[in-house]
């Protein structure tokens, strides 16, 4: 129970903070890369609560196939936000 | 200034949320509590939702995995429409992105490391993937996860063949045909067991791979659907032509 805990509260901070900084930063393919840092903890935290189905799904399309849209439409479009 | 507020005020929330989850005050149990009420004939059942579908779901599908029984067999449109859903999606960015097609102006080369590794690499995703959506009724997993493991594979082929895309024509065609063995499976249901998605099949054995009536076949077919439809995405997003 105390493993669980504490390690639900370093998921959390661990897809809070790439979450905030993918907001808040100007370069948007680090921004990017954090979020799908972000997902990778959602997809662990999903797993430890028992649910391999999300945690699946979690993995390969938020932290692949999103990632890699993204980093497309950056290449497309521009890189820093102004 | 604004933007502290905002990070104070979702961090209250947060704790809030966090607070009532670790307390566990839910306002039904619903695994035991919670009487099921017909919103039509008003009628009481003796158990909630959730708890029939763990206690019937064997009888009624024969899948070991309860949410595959669910997805498919219960709520088997509304996977149909998620299915339209993505298919939607995808076209859209077909019609939106052909505008905008063009040759990459820059050409990197992969690193040596990646070109080697996906060549070993790549076989373990796809068997990888089609063992998700083939053992779909058995263990974690189902048609979208394997169809994304499937795509991420092919994500693997675009970064290392720089200057190639993939197959568009026989993506769309393995697409077309995915999506439309859905829905026939389900006409055949609404032939042969008088209600759409309706399993007319055997049961099978419980727990092996040909059993559960058609969950397995609605999976296949949903795992192609899906891995065909975001490799045409990604294709898509590359921009280069088909050679």
């Amino acid at each position: 129970m105390m493993l669980f805990t504490v390690m639900s509260w370093v998921l959390a901070v661990l897809i809070i903070a790439p979450a905030i900084y993918a907001v808040e930063s100007k370069d948007l393919l680090s921004a990017a890369i954090a979020a799908g840092f972000a997902d990778l903890s959602a997809a662990l935290i999903f797993l430890i609560l028992q649910a391999p189905d999300v945690a699946i799904t979690q993995a390969a399309i938020g932290a692949g196939i999103t990632l890699a849209v993204f980093v497309y439409a950056i290449k497309r479009t521009e890189r820093w936000e102004k | 200034m604004r933007k502290y507020v905002a990070i104070i005020i979702s961090a209250l929330i947060f704790i809030v949320l966090a607070h009532f989850f670790i307390t566990g005050n839910a306002p039904i149990n619903y695994l035991t509590g919670g009487k099921y009420t017909n919103p039509i004939t008003h009628e009481q059942a003796n158990q909630s939702v959730p708890q029939q579908y763990l206690n019937d779901s064997r009888k009624d599908t024969g899948a070991p995995n309860v949410v595959t029984a669910i997805v498919v067999e219960y709520r088997g449109f509304d996977t149909l429409g998620e299915v339209t859903v993505l298919f939607t999606a995808a076209t859209g960015l077909a019609l939106l992105i052909e505008e905008y097609r063009r040759k990459m102006e820059e050409i990197v080369e992969p690193n040596f490391i990646v070109k080697i590794a996906s060549i070993v690499v790549l076989p373990f995703i796809v068997i990888v993937g089609t063992y998700i959506f083939i053992h779909g009724h058995l263990t974690p997993g189902g048609g979208f996860p394997g169809g994304a493991v499937i795509a991420s594979g092919f994500l693997l082929l675009l970064l290392v063949h720089t200057t190639k895309g993939l197959p568009e024509k026989k993506l769309s065609i393995t697409e077309s045909f995915a999506g439309m063995t859905y829905a026939l499976i389900g006409l055949l249901g609404l032939v042969l067991a008088n209600e759409f998605l309706q399993n007319y099949l055997p049961l099978g054995i419980f727990g092996t791979v040909f059993s559960a009536g058609i969950i397995p076949l609605i999976y296949i077919a949903i795992g192609f659907k899906v891995g065909s439809e975001l490799g045409g995405i990604l294709h898509n997003l590359k921009g280069v032509h088909e050679e």
